[in-house]
């Protein structure tokens, strides 16, 4: 781990280069996406929408090394409210979202008042508990309020009481969410979703840059020696866990956005999982890792997932045709029913050799390209944003 | 009252399960101070060498089956009872039994691969990267498993004459109408018997001795010359032989498929912590508390004053215990807190 | 904004780039004037692409995959390869094994895990990026829900998979969606009559219900049934989903008094409760003078495996089963069973049959547009498709077709010969009125 004082090679003015870099990826991801095929709008949102989760979950495991197990918990709550909201209130989205984070810091409040009293390994399962308590729960005996099984959509007789009030027309099919009349679904959506990923992403630097990252990032490195000084981690923990709950509440209000259904399965203890994989995979306690792991997984749930046998066949189709099937069936091990597999063993490659997570090798590889350019004498920083924070 | 019988020895089966997982990963996790989320696919592979010690048995020739004529339909006679007839049958039938035996070593070696092969180079690792790494190896070792077994559940029988129920009313002179199943019973009892076991090892031998040392301190008995890292290495192929043979003995309880382990996981993980990290006593006593509350936690009566209660009764349990005693049942300070 | 145009493959990403390049600036395209355009309209093309959303992963995975087999079986006959299977039975049918509307019909497919937000990530996948025409696939009712109203929203046409709840043409049916397997209700229907036949009249029966939506609707419709012929129900409890271990569920039921067990399970909570009955003796015991029955109101063959021999004499319904001797059921079983080596399962047979019904019905309707499919599809009479003469309901898009009462089998011969028929049940046993669950079934133009 490095120290505190390597930490913050920052300058207004590099931020200020990340954040441009950062928001012209983002926004132009449809394009430089496309030669992989992850350039449709449902995936693109996904990914905007699990790069917050994951952005947020960092803040909170990156910065303070508190390992929450249960953060999938907020995420489901704030999808709940915002449903709650385009039913019962308007379709248009500020509403849902506002309401959505709200429901989830409140939550987030709660639980992580109780859960802060403990640390490591106790903190993870306390967190763990909380959400499972939750998941069993909605799935089942609160189905009044979630839909249980059958997830939470919307309804054509849903009352919609201010949309009512003033006279929006919906027409005959169910709402869109929408922005003020401009309705938000395909690429619009999409780019909507990118809008608050860059602004999340903003906030989230900010944090790291703050004085209140600073104070995290010594509770991590040595909690005690901060209680010895006469300071109290504790509200500076609980802040950080409910900014990182926010964030999940927010992904969850956007993932209704995106698609008006919330189901409890996304509350689940793999849920959860799946955001510290994302987060430790790309590189815990690092900017833009996160982001990384999260645009991984989802990249390999969605298409690795979806290439089957017959697919495979036309691909090799340049072998001689004795080759043909024996690479197909030893390739289909590892994608479509087999991704999985893929995710599992890039995972342990990944931890094997890359200890810091993706960002790690990034860092690396810009460490001996910069090596190989010491002969000009001159150093060079190629993508600020690439930069671990530590 | 036979109410309560019965839900306490269900409870305490259930128990036995997490017992066991549990008690390996806090062996694992005292020693080598390794998180390792492949635990539960140990317990998994345990079971499937049931499966796999039947598959072998019960080979079988294809007989055409003349009965439908519309499709190549086929009659299986295995082998074994083609060759030695009854003798044969029994074999398939106590297949169960001589998979527990056939486990213990294949399960030490599965143990003692894992921890040379892989985790051994993670003991200096942040836990983030012990947990990604096991959780990566659990997720190779379930599809490897799907791959040859397929996703559904394979039933492996207890042997007949213990597979119904034992009538343990008349046997104690209670109610006559009082039963259990007899596997349940050995189940509980070899449990039981492989804890005592693991306690006896740790505190009778001179091996066990030093490792509740190397557990307790493990520099101080690194400088007085024991090559501790040996001793764990056998440490962790002891944890994956109790995992194993536990899930060897559950399959009959339960049909297993390649995401058993996952299920096991994250409850014997409370169930460690609820224990307190790092504590063997701890881990077993947890075991049994839970179980024996979730059992409780189900009976009608109970849930319907509050509806839902067996759902999250464990979870509760654990909460309410971290908050009352920070470190679990008998945690030690200092122990996985940061 | 790409809302009712048509979008090949190529167009979409060329689409995608342009309008990454202008930042959401709304991209019109035109592709030609036809009556009618819509949704992943083929146009000229000289292929159909169809989305098979099946699990993959998760505790469904073995029943995913057979519906697959039967998906790639379908679209083999379709373009006229292999035997043609049931297309040599389904009747009527404008089918000529020459594609659909003379169109190759090729497929994409997804992993749903179970999850209403994966398969609906996978269902969008395929409409969006690989321009599939028609979702097709299940193995859960939460899944095939939550897909059949994402496709309800997106105008494409939903072939329902494996899904028993009552709900799904029930409350929440669906203009866009179908479904050609039973539901819960007509389980009930149909084991009603068989169990007061072989239990009488006088039981008494304890339920396990598992405790999501499914389970309660199928709690629902057989209370009902049996509550109606005389039985009592003396509890019904909820058990969490994925238990694992039933036991402290099943051991009130020894001294409850009751004498039949009715497991409102499926999949691998079926498998674990009816093996840990059995062990805890059910089948052996006598109560009120008569023996103990079990009863698994929907079974599977493929999940029945897993319980091996504890299925011997439980009653249970299923949708079909490969040993039913009429032509259609053997065609599709033997060129199933030609093409794997094993034979169908209910879920596969559903499916295969779901994907010929949309060919047949864009073939007959002339046109891919989905309007003009629906109302093909609906209140559509055929045979030959193994259940017998068949109604595709117009008010609610449920299928009416005989229904199979099963008993596990005391002797199989193999690993596939578990259920025997116990009963063919028509379809006028288990139908209903289609108001009994009030629902709507929304537009026609999405």
């Amino acid at each position: 781990m490095a120290s505190i004082t390597q930490f913050n090679p920052s300058s207004p003015k590099r931020d200020l280069i990340i954040m441009v870099v950062f928001a012209v990826a983002v926004l132009t991801a449809p394009i430089w996406l496309a030669p992989v095929g992850a350039s449709y709008p449902d995936l693109l949102q996904r990914f905007a929408i699990f790069g917050i989760f994951a952005l947020g979950f960092n803040i909170l495991f990156g910065l303070t090394g508190y390992l929450s197990f249960g953060h999938a918990a907020f995420l489901g709550v704030g999808s709940y409210a915002a449903v709650w909201i385009f039913k019962l209130l308007t379709m248009n989205v500020v509403l849902a979202i506002i309401f959505g984070v709200l429901v989830a810091a409140i939550f987030a409040v709660v639980v992580g008042f109780i859960c802060l009293r403990r640390s490591g390994i106790y903190f993870a399962i306390l967190t763990l508990a909380f959400a499972q308590m939750f998941y069993n729960l909605a799935y089942s005996v609160l189905t009044p309020i979630t839909n249980g099984e059958t997830a939470l959509t919307l309804a054509l007789d849903d009352p919609r009481a201010i949309d009512a009030m003033f006279g929006v027309d919906h027409g005959a099919g169910l709402p869109a969410p929408s922005l003020f009349g401009l309705e938000l679904t395909g690429f619009t959506a999409f780019y909507f979703c990118a809008v608050v990923l860059i602004i999340a992403f903003w906030v989230s630097l900010k944090i790291f840059r703050s004085p209140f990252g600073l104070k995290l990032l010594a509770i991590k490195s040595n909690q005690n020696r901060m209680l010895y000084t006469g300071f109290n981690p504790k509200p500076y923990l609980l802040v950080a866990f409910v900014i990182s709950g926010m964030y999940a509440g927010l992904a969850g209000s956007l993932m209704v956005i995106t698609d008006p259904l919330a189901g409890a399965e996304r509350m689940q203890w793999t849920a959860s999982g799946e955001v510290v994989l994302m987060t430790i995979l790309g590189g815990a306690g690092t900017l833009i890792g996160p982001l990384l792991g999260a645009g991984i997984i989802k990249y390999f749930e969605n298409i690795f997932s979806a290439l089957h046998h017959a697919q495979l066949a036309e691909s090799f189709g340049f072998l001689p045709n004795a080759l043909v099937e024996p690479v197909v069936s030893v390739v289909s091990l590892f994608v479509g029913e087999g991704w999985h597999l893929t995710l599992g063993i890039l995972f342990m490659l990944v931890v094997i050799f890359l200890p810091g997570g993706l960002m790690e090798g990034i860092r690396r590889l810009s460490a001996y390209v910069r090596a190989k350019r010491a002969g000009d004498g001159e150093e060079t920083v190629a993508g600020g944003a690439t930069q671990p924070s530590e | 009252m036979d109410t309560i019988l019965l839900q306490l020895l269900n409870g305490l089966d259930k128990g036995g399960a997490y017992a066991l997982i549990a008690l390996g990963l806090t062996l694992v996790f005292g020693t080598l101070g390794v998180v390792n989320f492949a635990h539960g696919a140990l317990f998994m592979l345990g079971a499937f060498v049931a499966v796999s010690v039947n598959a072998l048995f019960t080979i079988s020739k294809r007989v055409k089956d003349e009965s439908v004529t519309f499709f190549d339909a086929y009659k299986e006679q295995p082998y074994l009872e083609i060759w030695f007839g009854d003798t044969g049958t029994a074999l398939i039938q106590w297949s169960v039994p001589i998979a527990i035996l056939v486990a213990i070593p294949v399960m030490l070696v599965i143990g003692l691969a894992m921890e040379r092969g892989l985790i051994r180079f993670f003991y200096k690792r942040p836990h983030a990267e012990q947990i990604l790494v096991t959780f990566g190896l659990a997720i190779v070792i379930g599809e490897i498993i799907k791959a040859t077994y397929g996703a559904n559940p394979i039933p492996v029988h207890a042997p007949p004459p213990v597979a119904g129920a034992a009538p343990i009313g008349a046997l104690f002179g209670g109610n006559e109408a009082l039963v259990y199943p007899w596997w349940r019973l050995i189940y509980l009892a070899g449990s039981l018997g492989i804890i005592a076991a693991v306690f006896s090892f740790l505190q009778f031998t001179t091996y066990g001795m030093v490792v509740r040392a190397g557990m307790a301190d493990r520099e101080t008995v690194g400088l007085l010359g024991i090559n501790i890292e040996k001793r764990f290495t056998i440490v962790f192929g002891i944890a994956a032989v109790v995992a194993g043979v536990a899930g060897t003995m559950y399959t009959p309880i339960l049909p297993p498929d390649y995401n058993l382990g996952m299920n096991f996981l994250v409850l014997s993980f409370v169930v460690v912590v609820v224990g307190g990290m790092g504590s063997l006593p701890g881990a077993v006593l947890a075991g049994f508390l839970l179980g024996v509350v979730q059992s409780f936690a189900s009976i009608g009566a109970v849930k319907e004053i509050v509806p839902g209660i067996d759902q999250i009764i464990i979870y509760l349990i654990a909460v309410g215990i971290l908050l009352a005693r920070p470190r679990g049942l008998l945690g030690r300070k200092g122990v996985m807190e940061t | 904004m790409f809302k009712d145009k048509s979008l090949t493959r190529r167009t979409m990403l060329k689409g995608t780039a342009i309008a990454g390049a202008a930042l959401a600036a709304p991209t019109v395209f035109s592709r030609g004037a036809w009556a009618q355009d819509f949704r992943n309209n083929p146009g000229d093309a000289s292929s159909i692409t169809l989305g098979f959303n099946v699990p993959q992963t998760g505790a469904y995975a073995e029943e995913g995959a057979d519906e697959l087999r039967a998906y790639q079986l379908a679209v083999k006959h379709l373009n006229g390869e292999g035997d043609g299977g049931m297309m040599n039975t389904l009747k009527p049918l404008n089918l000529t094994g020459n594609g659909v509307l003379g169109k190759k019909v090729e497929y994409v497919t997804g992993d749903t895990q179970t999850k209403s937000d994966a398969a609906r990530a996978s269902a969008k996948r395929m409409i969006e990026r690989d321009g599939a025409l028609m979702i097709t696939g299940g193995s859960s009712s939460g899944v095939a829900i939550a897909v059949q109203a994402l496709c309800q929203d997106m105008g494409t046409i939903f072939m329902a998979g494996l899904t028993h709840s009552n709900d799904t043409t029930g409350k929440d049916r669906r203009r866009y969606g179908f479904r050609h397997f039973f539901n819960a209700h007509m389980s009930g229907a149909a084991l009603g009559p068989i169990l007061k036949e072989e239990m009488g009249t006088d039981r008494r029966a304890y339920h396990l219900t598992a405790d999501y939506t499914w389970g309660w609707s199928q709690e629902q419709s057989i209370k009902e049934v049996t509550e109606a012929m005389g039985w009592e129900t003396v509890a019904a409890v909820r058990t969490p989903l994925g238990a694992g271990d039933f036991s402290q569920y099943i051991t009130p039921v020894l001294d409850s008094g009751a004498d039949v067990l009715i497991l409102n399970h499926y999949g691998k909570d079926m498998v674990d409760s009816l093996t840990q009955a059995v062990q805890f003796g059910l089948r052996d015991k006598q109560v009120n003078g008569k023996n103990f029955e079990v009863v698994v109101p929907l079974y599977s063959r493929l999940m029945a495996q897993g319980a091996g021999k504890n299925v011997a004499g439980i009653y249970g319904s299923t949708a079909w089963n490969w040993q039913l001797q009429d032509a259609a059921s053997q065609n599709f079983t033997k060129s199933f069973g030609n093409e794997y080596g094993f034979p169908p399962s209910q879920a596969a047979h559903t499916c295969y049959v779901q994907t010929l019904l949309y060919a047949n019905a864009c073939e007959s309707a002339g046109t891919f547009y989905p309007p003009e499919v629906i109302k093909f599809l609906e209140g559509f009479e055929f045979d030959g498709a193994g259940n017998g003469p068949t109604l595709y309901r117009a008010e609610d898009h449920q299928c009416f077709k005989k229904v199979l009462v099963v008993r596990g089998n005391e002797n199989p011969t193999s690993q596939f010969d578990l259920l025997q028929v116990v009963k063919e049940v028509p379809a006028e046993a288990v139908t209903y009125p289609p108001d009994l669950y009030a629902g709507e079934l929304g537009p026609y133009e999405v």
